[in-house]
């Protein structure tokens, strides 16, 4: 309750100063625009339906991308996890290729496929793909050697051991992996719609920026930002949490 | 005779390749229906003679039979319980338990039989928690119920009580009796408790250290239940205390000199 008091507190002072700073005109209302003119820009935007085909665009887009990236993900981190060589010599390369910025890929992408869609899925993919891979390899190197002895006494080999211990002990990471890939593949989408064409929220945000329309992008913005917060927290996490207390993880 | 232990041994190198004795000349025989203990103190290799039961650890030489078929991989003829009680998380006890079942019975037959062996462990009433819903003593009877329900010839036991309290444990001794008298399965049980191996066994295999032998092999006639023969009980505690004696002191001694070495 105490921090829910003190968060309260501090947006509500947050919110206070920027609108009364707009309206005594502290600073010019296209560097900064005011709270209410942000809010009536999106209240526009959503009766005009610009923002709602705007959003419909970009799930399109990610449900795509991240669910293609969550099973080539998968299968190269299962692939590293139960190959030694793979992991010594793939390993490598994906290790290497995580800490490369998606959007690194873009002008790759735009040359293979053209400054489109595809382009766009392309990039949002290589976000989420790496990291749910490396923790689909943790993931399955960290089953406790226990459950499999257990279940090697009980007549398990071989692909049934796999699928039915193995896979299933390793999901706390399958979990976590799909939060990172998400988190990973959504700034991927924002960064490669900026630059590409419409329709999608990061190609609004650019649109408006070009029209000075500064109302829009710190709109767009907080819808970017609150979209991250909510599937974050009340998805991921929410299930990350259930999965680590049932598997029984919790320290 | 129905486990026949020949000539087992079994070393492995250390960190600075020196071979070490896990096991060293292992000669056992059991028969069918009687539950062993094997005793000895940490370090003796009983839970490896076991792993090596179960099919789990390789030999380095000899070999093992149990009703005449040599042993070389782990197999339903066999359930083990650990020390921990090693059930699936993400299954519920009626689903854990029907684990083996699930190739060679129908649905319905497998939870059939997992509800009579958790009935025996009376925990009829559990069978769609989850494992983290269950206490430790509860969840260690789920592990007994799972390996019963293969319905093996033999029941192997490495220190299946070792990690709980003295209450549950009591309790449980009493159950794994009862469930030993009806089912008549052939035990091998490993502990480091002395009292526990004679509360329980009809005999008593005490290991040595270093390399793990075999001392003493030790028939316990008392009649059961044995909670009223109190003082054959103490006795026989006496003379394997003489033995184990020389073992811990042995033990303690490495471990000071080790202390001292670095």
């Amino acid at each position: 309750m105490q921090t829910a008091i003190k968060r309260i507190i501090f947006f509500a002072a947050i919110i206070a100063f920027w609108e009364i700073g707009s309206r005594l005109e502290l600073w010019h209302p296209l560097i900064f625009p005011s709270l209410s003119s942000v809010f009536s820009a999106l209240v526009e935007g959503f009766q005009d339906k610009t923002l709602i085909y705007d959003l419909i665009a970009s799930f399109k887009r990610l449900a795509v991308g991240l669910t293609i990236s969550l099973i080539i993900g998968t299968l190269i981190g299962i692939l590293l996890g139960k190959s030694k060589t793979a992991d010594e010599t793939l390993g490598a390369v994906i290790l290497a290729l995580q800490s490369v910025p998606s959007i690194v890929w873009l002008p790759i992408a735009i040359m293979w496929f053209g400054l489109n869609e595809k382009a766009v899925i392309f990039v949002t993919i290589l976000g989420g793909t790496f990291v749910m891979a490396l923790n689909m390899r943790t993931g399955i190197k960290n089953v406790s050697p226990l459950y499999i002895k257990a279940a090697q006494t009980m007549g398990a080999t071989g692909i049934d051991l796999f699928t039915r211990v193995i896979f299933p002990a390793s999901i706390p990471y399958v979990v976590t992996g799909s939060r990172l890939a998400w988190a990973f593949a959504w700034r991927a989408l924002m960064a490669g719609e900026l630059l590409s064409t419409g329709p999608g929220l990061g190609y609004t945000l650019r649109y408006a920026s070009d029209f000075g329309r500064m109302d829009i992008v710190i709109g767009v913005m907080i819808i970017i930002g609150a979209i991250g917060m909510i599937v974050d927290q009340f998805i991921f996490q929410r299930i990350e949490k259930s999965v680590i207390k049932k598997w029984g993880l919790e320290s | 005779m129905f486990i026949e232990i020949n000539d087992v041994n079994k070393h492995y190198n250390d960190k600075e390749n020196r071979p070490v004795d896990v096991l060293k000349d292992i000669n056992l025989s059991v028969e069918k229906g009687q539950f062993v203990s094997i005793l000895g103190p940490s370090g003796c290799g009983k839970s490896t003679l076991l792993s090596i039961v179960a099919g789990l650890t390789k030999t380095s030489s000899g070999n093992i039979q149990i009703d005449g078929k040599a042993i070389t991989k782990p197999g339903k003829d066999r359930g083990m319980v650990f020390q921990q009680a090693a059930l699936f998380p993400w299954l519920t006890v009626m689903e854990n338990v029907t684990f083996p079942l699930k190739k060679e019975m129908k649905k319905k037959d497998a939870e059939e039989t997992a509800l009579k062996y958790l009935q025996m462990v009376q925990l009829g009433k559990y069978i769609s928690h989850y494992p983290h819903e269950l206490s430790g003593g509860m969840q260690q009877r789920v592990a007994i119920a799972r390996a019963l329900a293969m319905n093996p010839e033999t029941l192997l036991m490495d220190e299946p009580f070792g990690a709980l309290d003295e209450q549950t444990r009591t309790r449980l001794h009493g159950q794994l009796e009862n469930i030993w008298t009806e089912t008549k399965k052939t035990i091998l049980f490993v502990t480091h408790s002395i009292s526990e191996s004679i509360k329980l066994s009809d005999r008593i295999i005490v290991m040595g250290t270093k390399p793990g032998i075999i001392l003493q092999d030790i028939t316990v006639d008392i009649p059961r239940p044995r909670e009223g023969h109190k003082k054959e009980m103490l006795e026989i505690e006496d003379h394997i205390m003489k033995y184990l004696k020389k073992e811990i002191d042995k033990v303690v001694s490495e471990e000071l000199q080790y202390a001292n070495s670095h």
